[in-house]
């Protein structure tokens, strides 16, 4: 019970950072109908970003420590979602209108380059950060087991929540939200009411690298150690999750990444830890066969 | 008001407009008819820029539209109901007509949606309703009404009748001419249903293969023969008129 517990946890913590992940996928799909295969490197640096400020800010005392993960976070969350912007700039606003495969390949070969650039920039070695939030709670022990929640996980899953429900309420209260759902489904009408299709898209790329950035800092934070790849499993794993929920779907995704979470954290503390990954992904084809369309997703077709 | 100049629009190397003059005057309502594929939905779109002219002058309100991109062009007041009305299937009743009044100044919101609702009254039943669930003649509504919505000067209309029961349209053509005798929005319609455009309509076009064959009065051009051969009276098989289908 108390083993279940702690790994229900950790699970949840670790579906948390898939789903912010996955988030960025979805919104992308939804609205240009293509999967950002890049979107795990935009995390990868977004980590990058945040562990590099947290080191310029230095060493601080109990009380900044607040302050100086704000500071990471609002800095990686902009400078992330520049390059998020840069990256459908430079790589996929030339291929509107071009087959898909296209535009499938250059989000390969930026994935490629992006990493490539920050191996070479950052070196190849592993960064590491001494842990800024310790300790934590220990909820009940039980022959010499404890069941602990920690300060960081607390974070990273109120955080989730928070940036979840902004993100719901900008895509179905506001005029921004709005035109992105408009573009998703007749980019054509979309142009005709006087909406910049362009522009919307380029903020659907803003917006999914700021949350990126927002995992990446989390996963700096909580793990403590971040390289050149883990941009690669990353990626696919929440991308794993967006399709697991449904693409296209930000509940979805959200849901998804929990799954994912759960089951890998399951998997490695009942079973082993090296099959987590199939683990993770068996589930995710029998779901996929019995449901295509993932778990909050609509079917295709729509009566018009 | 809107006038083109030797228009000419290509999808990919298929020509689909080919040298098309057009004139709609202030106040005016001018139809457009023409067999399937003749190039009347193109047209309405390449003044939109939606595909973008290869060739000609499309001016409004004395400034030049071709090369500019479609959302500034919908700045200007145009305003269009497109082909298949395309409502957004997901979005809401209200949600579709605030996307419509995305480039009409905010204040005047609540009046121009409360107009839209009174000229079809069943949007306001339905306005929490998805648009992709209202049926054809709703839809229609809808798409005129998010059209309206923008306050145009110019309101491209695109086949408005098809598919509908008799009396939906006769009412959504009431309510184009209550449109423009009452706020007088200029109107450039395109038709199938000859007999109806032409009599709305102040003058008229008829588009044969990406070109203008006959131009003038509505009502000369419905005692004209030629139309009435290949417009009126089920002379889609009449050869000599040029169905361009």
């Amino acid at each position: 019970m108390e083993y279940f517990l702690q790994q229900l946890i950790n699970g949840i913590t670790l579906g948390a950072i898939y789903g912010l992940i996955a988030i960025g996928y979805t919104m992308v799909y939804g609205i240009i109908g293509m999967i950002n295969f890049a979107h795990g490197e935009i995390y990868m640096i977004g980590a990058f970003i945040a562990l590099g400020t947290i080191l310029a800010i230095g060493p601080v005392g109990a009380g900044a420590v607040v302050l100086a993960i704000l500071l990471a976070l609002l800095v990686a969350m902009m400078l992330t979602a520049t390059y998020g912007w840069m990256l459908e700039r430079v790589a996929y606003r030339p291929l509107r209108g071009a087959p898909r495969l296209a535009a499938l390949i250059s989000a390969i070969g930026m994935s490629i380059l992006l990493q490539n650039y920050v191996q070479l920039t950052q070196g190849a070695r592993v960064k590491t950060l001494q842990p800024l939030v310790a300790g934590g709670f220990t909820l009940m022990e039980h022959d010499g087991f404890e069941v602990s929640l920690s300060y960081m996980q607390i974070l990273i899953v109120v955080a989730t929540i928070a940036l979840m429900t902004i993100f719901t309420l900008v895509i179905t209260r506001t005029a921004l939200g709005r035109a992105q759902r408009a573009c998703e489904q007749d980019s054509t009408m979309a142009a005709l009411v006087g909406i910049n299709v362009d522009r919307t898209i380029a903020l659907t790329f803003v917006m999914g690298a700021a949350l990126a950035a927002v995992a990446g800092l989390m996963v700096t934070l909580y793990y403590g150690v971040i390289d050149f790849f883990i941009g690669f499993v990353a990626g696919i794993k929440a991308f794993t999750a967006a399709v697991f929920g449904g693409i296209g779907s930000i509940p979805g995704a959200i849901l998804g990444g929990l799954l994912i979470g759960l089951i890998e954290a399951f998997w490695s503390g009942y079973f082993s830890i090296e099959y987590k990954d199939v683990a993770a992904f068996s589930i995710l084809v029998l779901v996929l066969l019995f449901r295509p369309t993932g778990l909050l997703g609509r079917p295709e077709v729509e009566k018009v | 008001m809107l006038d083109l100049r030797g228009v000419e629009t290509f999808y990919g190397h298929i020509q689909a407009l080919r040298g098309v003059d057009l004139h709609v005057g202030e106040g005016e309502i001018v139809a457009l008819i023409g067999a399937n594929g003749a190039g009347k939905s193109t047209l309405l779109m390449t003044v939109c820029g939606k595909p973008a002219p290869r060739a000609g002058s499309i001016r409004f309100q004395g400034k030049e539209l071709a090369g500019r991109s479609t959302h500034e062009i919908m700045r200007t007041g145009i305003a269009h109901a497109p082909e298949g009305r395309r409502i957004f299937p997901r979005l809401t009743v209200l949600e579709n007509l605030q996307l419509g009044a995305l480039t009409a100044a905010p204040e005047h919101f609540a009046t121009d949606v409360e107009r839209v609702f009174t000229l079809f009254p069943v949007l306001r039943q339905r306005s929490g309703q998805r648009g992709g669930t209202l049926s054809g003649g709703e839809q229609q509504m809808l798409a005129i009404g998010r059209a309206l919505m923008s306050r145009p000067r110019l309101l491209l209309l695109d086949e408005p009748s098809l598919g509908l029961a008799p009396m939906i349209v006769q009412h959504i053509f009431r309510v184009i001419r209550d449109i423009n005798e009452t706020a007088g929005v200029s109107v450039l319609l395109v038709e199938q249903n000859a007999y109806h455009a032409l009599r709305l309509a102040r003058r008229g076009y008829v588009l044969v293969n990406g070109r203008i064959t006959l131009s003038g009065e509505g009502a000369a051009l419905l005692d004209n023969p030629e139309i009435r051969a290949a417009y009126l009276e089920g002379g889609a098989r009449s050869d000599k008129a040029g169905t361009g289908a």
